[in-house]
C-alpha cells in the first residue's frame, strides 16, 4: 500500500519537517485515500447501502492525518493508541483500519468489526491501538484518560491521542475527563477538531474563548493551535506534544484550526453556511496545499501523485466492492454478546409458551 | 509483596467476627493482593481512608498507583475505569454515596454497559458503594440506585445482606468480568447483630443466585439488602402469632435475577410477599411479579403484594423517613393479609 516501490528523485537540500520522500509519499496516499473513501461512502450512501448516514471529513484530512503519522503506530498492541472521530478517519486508517471494514461498519455488516452492531467508526482493535468513539461526546477524553492512566502505572513510553469536535469541549464528560487526566498527569494528547460547526449551531454559539487553548490553560496543560490545513504543521504539533507526554509532561493539547466544508450528515442543506467563507476555505483544501509543495519542493512528480490518487481510488472501489457483496447480521445474533457469561433469553413470545400447571396439581 | 496486612485487615485470619464492613475491606484488600491488576479509585479513599473507611491503610499497602484519589468527577473517573479495563486492569471505584452516581449515569448506560456488546470487549469494572436510608442522611446521602441501572442490560448488580454475602460477592464482582454495581447499606456496615466468623479459606458467593434465608410453606417472601433483617423480624411475628410458614429469598444479585428461585418457592407456597427498601414506583417488584405472571400465573392462589418505601424523595427527620421507609409492621400486615386470602 505504501508507495516505497515508486521510482526515485532526486532528494531536495532541506527535507518537510525532517520527513523523507517515502514518508511524505505516505502522508499523500493517506490524505488521498481518506477523500476516496468517503467520496465512495458517499455513492453508496446514495445508492442505498448505508444504514445510517456518512459523515465526513472533506477539509479536515490534514489533522488526522498529520497527527496519526507523529505517533508510534504497531500493530502488536504495544504502540500508541487512538481515539478518532468520524471526521478522523484518515487517522483511522494510519493506525491500520481497514478500508473493508469502513464500509462494512457504514454498511452493518455482519463481517465487520463489530458484526452490525455499531456504525462507521465505532470500532476497536487493540492490537493496533485503535479505540472507537461512542457518540455521547466528551465520554472518549474519560476513557482514553483511563487508558493512558494505565501506560503511566505501567511504566510504558506510550501515549493516547483524543479526536473531539470542538463542541464536545462544552460537556461536563471533556472537563471531568480533561481535569482528571491532567492531575493524573497521564500521557493524553488532545486534538480540538476546531471546524467551526457544531451540527448547525457555529462555534461562538458554543464558547466565548477564541481559541480552544485558552481552556487548556484553565487545566494546566500545556497547548498550542495549528493551521489544520497544514499536515506538515500538524505533524510536528503533534510531534512536539508526543514528546512532552512520553517525557512525563502530562496531558496535552492540540488546536486544529480548520474548516468543516460539509454538512454534519449527508442529509443537512448547510443553510446556514456563508458562501464566501466556504469559498476561502475550499481554496485552502489540505491535499491541494501539500500537492502543491511536495511538487514545487521537487520531492515527487505529477505522474507520480496522480498514480498514487488512481490506487487509493482502486483501492476504496475494490473494498466497497467487496463489503457490497457480503451478508448482513442474522437478527437472532442481536441477543448475543450482552454479558460474558450469561446468555439472554429471547423472550417467551418468541419462542415457547409458559409452562402450564398440571390440572392434577390445581390447589382445591 | 510478602508485607503483613494491616492488623485491622486480619480479623478472619484471627478468627474474629467481622462487620459487614470489614467484610468488604477484606474481600477487596485480598482480590488486590493475589491480583495486581485490581486497582482502585474514588474520592477521599486513599489518604483519608474513605468517607466511611471502608479503604483505611490501603494506601499505605499498596501504594498510590493502585489506590488513587480522584477529583470530584464520579463520570471522568467512571469513565477513566472504562479506559483503564481496555487495557486489561480490574478497577474498583468507590462511589463516595452512591445518590453521586448520577453523572456517571452517562458512561455506565451508554459506555461500559455496551461496551462487550459493541465489540470493544468486557468491562471488568466494581462500582461500589454505600446506599440506603435509616440514618437521617437526608435526600441525598440516602437512596437506592438500583433501579436507575436495573434497566440497562450488559450491567450486573449486587446489594449483599450479610458478611458472608458482602465478602464473597465482593470477591465474585470483582473477578467478574462484567461491569457490577455493588450496593453497600450503610446501616448494615457496622450492625452488632451482623457480626459473623467468616471462613478463613477463600470463597466467593456466585453472582445471579439467590439464597433462602428461612424455609416456610404458606408464603414466599422476597426481599434484598437491609429489608433481608426487617423480613426475618416479620416472619417470626407471623409464625408466631398467626402460625404462618413465610419463606424468604434473599435476592442478593438483582441483575441478573434469580428468576428460578422465586419461581420454586412460589410453586410450593401459591403466594407471593415482594419487600423492597426502594420507592414503589418502578421498583424491582413490579418486575418480579410480571415474571412471575408470565412464568407460574395458575400457581398463585393470591395476589402478588409488595411492600416498599413511599413514592418520595429520602426525607430527613426521623419522623419523616421512620414513616418513608417499610417497616416490620408493614410486613407483617401485608404478610396476614396474602396468608387470609
Amino acid at each position: 500500500m505504501g508507495p516505497a516501490a515508486l521510482s526515485l528523485l532526486p532528494m531536495s537540500d532541506s527535507p518537510i519537517a525532517g520527513l523523507d520522500r517515502t514518508q511524505l509519499l505516505v502522508l499523500y496516499h493517506s490524505l488521498v485515500v481518506t477523500r476516496a473513501a468517503e467520496e465512495r461512502l458517499e455513492v453508496l450512501h446514495k445508492q442505498g447501502h448505508v444504514t445510517g448516514e456518512v459523515y465526513s471529513s472533506l477539509g479536515q484530512e490534514a489533522g488526522a492525518v498529520g497527527a496519526a503519522f507523529a505517533l508510534d503506530r504497531r500493530t502488536d498492541g504495544t504502540g500508541d493508541f487512538l481515539a478518532p472521530t468520524v471526521r478522523a478517519a484518515g487517522a483511522l486508517f494510519l493506525f491500520g483500519g481497514e478500508l473493508v471494514d469502513f464500509f462494512r461498519q457504514y454498511m452493518a455488516r455482519a463481517t465487520g468489526p463489530t458484526g452490525g452492531k455499531e456504525a462507521s467508526v465505532h470500532w476497536v482493535d487493540f492490537q493496533k491501538g485503535i479505540v472507537g468513539p461512542v457518540s455521547p461526546l466528551g465520554t472518549m477524553l474519560e476513557v482514553m484518560a483511563g487508558i493512558t492512566l494505565s501506560f503511566k502505572v505501567r511504566g510504558e513510553p506510550r501515549v493516547g491521542i483524543v479526536f473531539y469536535g470542538d463542541a464536545a469541549s462544552s460537556t461536563g464528560a471533556w472537563h471531568e475527563g480533561l481535569n482528571f487526566s491532567a492531575v493524573q498527569r497521564c500521557p493524553l494528547i488532545l486534538m480540538v477538531e476546531a471546524n467551526q460547526w457544531m451540527f448547525s449551531t457555529a462555534t461562538t454559539m458554543n464558547t466565548r474563548v477564541q481559541s480552544f487553548t485558552d481552556k487548556a490553560a484553565g487545566y494546566g496543560i500545556g497547548s498550542e493551535s495549528v493551521d489544520g490545513t497544514d499536515i506538515v504543521a500538524v505533524y510536528e504539533a503533534v510531534s512536539r506534544a508526543a514528546k512532552r507526554a512520553r517525557a512525563g509532561e502530562g496531558t496535552q493539547m492540540v488546536e486544529l484550526s480548520y474548516y468543516r466544508r460539509l454538512d454534519y450528515v449527508q442529509h443537512d442543506p448547510q443553510e446556514s453556511v456563508d458562501p464566501d467563507e466556504l469559498a476561502m476555505w475550499e481554496g485552502r483544501d489540505p491535499i491541494s496545499l501539500f500537492e502543491r509543495r511536495v511538487l514545487e519542493e521537487g520531492w515527487a512528480e505529477e505522474p507520480e501523485l496522480e498514480e498514487i490518487r488512481g490506487r487509493a481510488e482502486e483501492d476504496c472501489r475494490l473494498a466497497a466492492e467487496q463489503a457490497v457483496s457480503e451478508p448482513v447480521p442474522y437478527g437472532p445474533e442481536a441477543v448475543k454478546g450482552i454479558y460474558t457469561d450469561t446468555v439472554t433469553p429471547h423472550p417467551w413470545t418468541r419462542t415457547d409458551e409458559p409452562d402450564k400447571r398440571a390440572t392434577s396439581e390445581l390447589k382445591t | 509483596m510478602n508485607r503483613p496486612a494491616p492488623e485491622h485487615l486480619k480479623k478472619t485470619a484471627r478468627g474474629e467476627p467481622v462487620t459487614l464492613l470489614e467484610a468488604i475491606s477484606e474481600g477487596l484488600f485480598e482480590e488486590m493482593v493475589q491480583d495486581d491488576r485490581v486497582f482502585l479509585m474514588g474520592e477521599d479513599i486513599g489518604v483519608y481512608g474513605g468517607a466511611f473507611k471502608v479503604t483505611r491503610g490501603f494506601l499505605d499497602y499498596f501504594g498510590d498507583l493502585r489506590v488513587i484519589d480522584t477529583p470530584i468527577a464520579e463520570g471522568g473517573f467512571t469513565g477513566a475505569a472504562a479506559g483503564a479495563a481496555h487495557m486489561g486492569l480490574r478497577p474498583v471505584v468507590e462511589m463516595q454515596f452512591m445518590d453521586f452516581i448520577s453523572p456517571a449515569y452517562d458512561v455506565l448506560t451508554n459506555y461500559i454497559a455496551t461496551s462487550l456488546y459493541r465489540g470493544a470487549g468486557p468491562m471488568p469494572i466494581v462500582v461500589r458503594g454505600p446506599v440506603g436510608g435509616g440514618n437521617r442522611g437526608g435526600p441525598f446521602h440516602s437512596q437506592n440506585v438500583e433501579m436507575a441501572f436495573f434497566h440497562t442490560p450488559g450491567l450486573k448488580i449486587v446489594y449483599p445482606s450479610t458478611a458472608y454475602d458482602a465478602k464473597g460477592l465482593m470477591k465474585a464482582a470483582i473477578r467478574d468480568d462484567n461491569p457490577v454495581i455493588f450496593e453497600e447499606h450503610k446501616v448494615l456496615y457496622r450492625a452488632p447483630a451482623l457480626r459473623e466468623v467468616l471462613p478463613e479459606e477463600d470463597y466467593v458467593v456466585p453472582l445471579g443466585e439467590a439464597r433462602i434465608v428461612r424455609e416456610g410453606s404458606d408464603l414466599t417472601l422476597v426481599t434484598y439488602g437491609a429489608m433481608v433483617h426487617k423480613s426475618v423480624e416479620a416472619a417470626v411475628q407471623l409464625e408466631e402469632q398467626d402460625g404462618v410458614g413465610v419463606e424468604i429469598i434473599d435476592l442478593r444479585t438483582l441483575l441478573p435475577l434469580d428468576e428460578d428461585a422465586i419461581v420454586e418457592s412460589m410453586k410450593r407456597t401459591g403466594r407471593v410477599l415482594i419487600v423492597h427498601e426502594d420507592t414503589r414506583t418502578g421498583g424491582i417488584a413490579g418486575e418480579i411479579a410480571i415474571r412471575l405472571n408470565e412464568r407460574a400465573f395458575e400457581w398463585l392462589d393470591a395476589p402478588i403484594l409488595r411492600v416498599t418505601a413511599i413514592d418520595s424523595p429520602v426525607p430527613y427527620a426521623g419522623s419523616l423517613e421512620d414513616y418513608f421507609l417499610p417497616q416490620v409492621e408493614d410486613i407483617v400486615t401485608a404478610g396476614r393479609y396474602l396468608a387470609a386470602y
